[in-house]
């Protein structure tokens, strides 16, 4: 067994009741944003930068580059999107900030937001967070009062610049995630993504200059302006430094969100983190960033670690670090299934091919499970899924065709036993007269 | 019947257009007001909606269709969501689903004949690592067997 090593929480540190105000205060509280006011806004961008601090909202990008996108001369007002839309499956590690450390949160708001110019900030929590929506609501509230937020955060550190945090609650839709679809909904549209160029940084909400980041990627923002850049910079994976939540969920024994640097051992989370698979069952597959990342092979996990580049070398994404682990006995059609269902139902509908491709591959997944699939329609909903592939307005387009297309690719041996090895002729169908059916000929005389 | 806001619902309303450079944002914010106080989302209330904000009644209907959260119809006084996505279907959320169709005798989306439950297949809540999992209005239940949601809704009156 390896040992895993005793480190220091980023981002979840181990205090009782650090979401008491009290308690976050005497545990150097809004410390780090007094230190950054002493800054210039350039200069927390800069060792921002240089800590190396990446996205963990889905695409790993550098946190410190996507500020200094934002214009540093214009006379519009300018915003901070904080993402909580947290509706990717297999993710569930946001929720754990919003009820163990709201004010770490507030206060990386308040550094991000004076780095980059904002006044006001939204932070995006999805709608059936209400637990979550009032115990971060009640944080904020609690900020305003002693001076951390708003107007009287001129006094409190002696600043010209104060700004202004809200909570916008979404209303069930994953697709809110997508950060240019967040912008439509704060706006009060419909979540549709917008088309990108213009980014946010050059047109965000309301025509503004905007950043939009994930609530993790803000919590780290303290801890990096209080310990500094070089420490941060030095924790886990070179390339992609600091700490994962690691939502561990599905076939393990102890699932739940864990703390733990990036580049850490996929198998040691799943064996030692997370105890085990229950049974001792052997593992057939694992999505190790949320159900939008190409799901890994169980006898592939050897020597894959959870950090950007090891993942995209294992032919996957780190996406939200969610881990869906799936034992030997795990039907992976029907999980299939499910997921297809899911972007089918989550697609917004303006492109063509994420509209109809992710309805297509649901229905065609349907015809194999009901036993009337043949070798070919594997070949279709991969050749569905590449039409999707990069053809779409946002994102979610791939998001729905990897999970189809690398799960088919890399367990072929396994979905070729759910259909039929020779191609049935088409034959006429009681409904759809040329559909492709294996009906016996006997039972369309009925 | 016409709808009409409640005093102290004005000033919640009110609070959430401040939030905003735009009376349009505040429009999520209103509907769920709105149908916290009606119950469900009907014609009149979502015009009261565009009324009360001074926006195209278009633009409330709009965003009603768009959310899954929000309801045109009225649901069970507990509207039981049960989450079947990966994460809690490999932990028996399909078990846990045909349990609470069969206590509860109703579909996907069907209101009992007495109003007093509703039923719902949700997508992932954001809770797979305590799966599987039922919500009933707002609350979470976690970490659930087929026994424990029996008593959860027995325990519904
Ligand atoms: C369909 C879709 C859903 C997304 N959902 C989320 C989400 O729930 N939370 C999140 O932080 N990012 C989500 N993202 C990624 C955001 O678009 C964006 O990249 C991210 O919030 C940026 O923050 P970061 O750089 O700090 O990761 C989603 C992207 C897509 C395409
Ligand atoms: S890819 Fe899908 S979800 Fe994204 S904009 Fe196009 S239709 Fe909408
Ligand atoms: S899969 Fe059910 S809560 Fe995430």
């Amino acid at each position: 067994m390896v040992k895993i090593s005793i480190m220091e929480k980023i981002v979840l540190p181990e205090i009782l009741n650090l979401n008491q105000i009290e308690v976050y205060l005497a545990n150097y509280g809004f410390e780090s944003a007094k230190k950054a006011f002493s800054q210039t806004p350039d200069d927390i961008i800069d060792q921002v930068k240089k800590s190396g601090l990446r996205g963990r909202g889905g695409a790993a990008f550098s946190a410190g580059l996507k500020w200094s996108f934002m214009p540093k001369t214009t006379d519009k007002p300018k915003y901070l999107c904080i993402n909580g839309d947290e509706s990717e499956p297999g993710s569930f590690k946001d929720r754990q900030i919003f009820e163990d450390n709201p004010f770490q949160l507030i206060e990386g708001v308040i550094i991000t937001s004076y780095a980059i110019g904002a006044k006001v900030a939204y932070l995006y929590i999805r709608g059936e967070y209400h637990k979550w929506i009032k115990l971060m609501q009640k944080a904020i509230d609690i900020a305003y009062e002693r001076g951390y937020l708003g107007e009287k955060m001129k006094s409190t550190f002696g600043t010209e610049f104060y700004c202004d945090l809200y909570i916008h609650k979404g209303a069930g839709a994953y697709i809110c995630g997508e950060e240019s679809s967040l912008m439509n909904s704060i706006e009060g549209y419909r979540g549709y993504p917008r088309v990108k160029p213009p980014f946010p940084a050059q047109r965000g909400l309301w025509g503004c200059p905007t950043t939009i980041n994930n609530v993790e990627t803000i919590t780290n923002v303290p801890q990096i302006i209080s310990k500094g850049w070089e420490w941060f910079s030095k924790i886990g994976a070179p390339k992609h430094p600091g700490t994962l939540l690691y939502g561990i969920s599905g076939h393990v024994n102890k699932p739940g969100v864990y703390e733990y640097p990036t580049g850490m051992l996929l198998t040691e989370l799943i064996y030692n983190v997370a105890g085990g698979v229950p049974g001792n069952k052997k593992i057939k597959c694992v999505i190790p960033g949320g159900s939008s990342m190409p799901p890994l092979r169980g006898d592939r996990l050897e020597g894959v670690r959870m950090d950007a580049e090891s993942l995209k070398e294992a032919g996957s994404a780190v996406g939200t670090a969610g881990i869906m682990v799936m034992d030997e006995d795990t039907n992976l059609l029907k999980v299939l299934i499910r997921i297809a269902h899911f972007y089918h139902h989550e697609s917004c509908g303006q492109c063509t091919p994420c509209r109809e491709g992710t309805g297509w591959m649901e229905k065609i997944l349907h015809r194999i499970l009901e036993g009337n699939g043949t070798s070919k329609d594997l070949d279709l909903l991969i050749s569905v899924a590449n039409n999707i592939e990069g053809n779409t307005i946002c994102a979610l387009g791939d998001a729905a065709a990897w999970p189809v297309k690398f799960m088919i690719e890399r367990f072929r041996d396994e979905f070729e036993t759910f259909v039929k090895k020779e191609v049935s002729l088409p034959v006429p169908n009681k409904v759809h007269s040329m559909r492709l059916t294996s009906l016996p000929l006997a039972d369309l005389k009925k | 019947m016409s709808f009409k806001f409640t005093e102290e619902n004005l000033t919640l309303i009110d609070k959430a257009r401040k939030k905003y450079p735009t009376a349009l944002a505040a429009v999520m914010d209103t509907v769920y007001i709105a149908q916290e106080q009606n119950g469900y989302l009907s014609n009149e209330v979502m015009e009261e909606i565009a009324n009360v904000l001074g926006i195209d009644k278009v633009n409330v209907l709009s965003v009603v269709t768009f959310y899954t959260m929000y309801h045109t119809k009225r649901m069970g006084k507990y509207h039981i969501q049960v989450c079947t996505n990966v994460s809690c279907m490999l932990r028996g959320a399909y078990e846990i689903w045909d349990k609470v169709k069969e206590k509860l005798g109703l579909e996907n989306m069907e209101v009992s004949p007495d109003g007093k439950f509703s039923l719902e297949e949700v997508e992932c809540m954001g809770a797979c690592g305590y799966a599987p999992m039922i919500a009933v209005n707002e609350d979470y239940y976690e970490n659930l067997t087929k026994e424990k949601v029996e008593e959860i809704l027995e325990s519904l009156k």
